[in-house]
């Protein structure tokens, strides 16, 4: 019963939340007005039969997060320094990284994570064999990248999406 | 509407840094995108304003009106948050799409479909 009244808990809680930070109000209207919208909107998602990732590890995910924030900082500074340097040459180029990760959901924070760091940009992925081409702008290492993309990014993505 | 009498001057200090960081931010990603040769590497620099540039410009709206209004204003993560993952989709549109043709013009500096 409260599975077909609310197939995507998560997601229902989560628009809540933003329709109320939105309103920037909690007062009973807004409340009912906003868990309206979560419940018609998530009774429609059920159509579109989304994979779902059932999430339990919240420490790692907080773990990923700080990781993300991170790596993200350092690289708008290194990339800014590029930029900056009138003389600088970076070496930018393609990368071919073999990946293990197979949820959808997994994949998908990978490609934002790679893509919202401004040194590198995902480019393609093949399902089937699981090959992976990102962009780097200044790619020193090419093993030192593999390396760092797997242990840090693909390791723990596995541990939360695929446990 | 003039509101700056209203914040105590260390926060009108804290939010013009935030804000002239986020910008410049922006600016140096704008730098980037026009100095750089290939499609591939102009792809990167903008990132700066979407990512260090939202955040700042966003921090610097939360400072200034929690102390402005009476109750803290925390609305401005959602910015980021929509930032962070929409801006991405369009990205990897873009280099895939600069992928395709390139690969059809048989450009020797890509790729070919499996490496």
């Amino acid at each position: 019963m409260i599975r077909r009244l609310l197939p995507f808990p998560f997601l229902a809680a989560s628009l809540l939340i933003m329709w109320l930070l939105l309103m920037q109000s909690v007062s009973l209207g807004q409340v009912l007005l906003g868990a309206l919208v979560a419940l018609v909107a998530t009774w429609s998602m059920t159509r579109v039969r989304p994979v779902t990732s059932r999430i339990t590890k919240w420490g790692k995910v907080m773990r990923l997060l700080a990781i993300v924030v991170m790596d993200v900082t350092r690289s708008n500074l290194a990339v800014a320094r590029i930029v900056l340097s009138p003389g600088a040459r970076q070496h930018s180029s393609f990368l071919h990284i073999p990946l293990q990760l197979k949820s959808p959901n997994a994949l998908a924070c990978l490609a934002l994570i790679i893509t919202a760091t401004p040194g590198s940009a995902w480019v393609q992925f093949d399902r089937g064999s699981g090959m992976l081409l990102i962009h780097v702008f200044d790619l020193v290492d090419e093993d030192d990248w593999i390396r760092l993309l797997k242990s840090r990014y693909e390791a723990l993505l596995m541990e939360i999406f695929e446990p | 509407m003039n509101v700056a009498p209203d914040l105590p001057v260390w926060a009108a200090i804290v939010v013009a840094l935030l804000v002239l960081g986020g910008a410049g931010m922006a600016l140096v990603g704008s730098i980037g995108l026009l100095r750089f040769g290939t499609f591939y590497d102009r792809l990167h620099p903008p990132t700066l304003g979407t990512s260090a540039g939202t955040v700042l410009i966003c921090a610097a709206s939360v400072v200034c009106f929690s102390l402005l209004g009476t109750r803290i204003s925390v609305h401005e993560i959602l910015v980021v948050l929509f930032m962070t993952v929409t801006t991405p989709v369009t990205f990897m549109l873009l280099a895939r799409a600069a992928l395709y043709r390139d690969r059809i013009e048989g450009d020797p500096g890509v790729p070919r479909s499996d490496g």
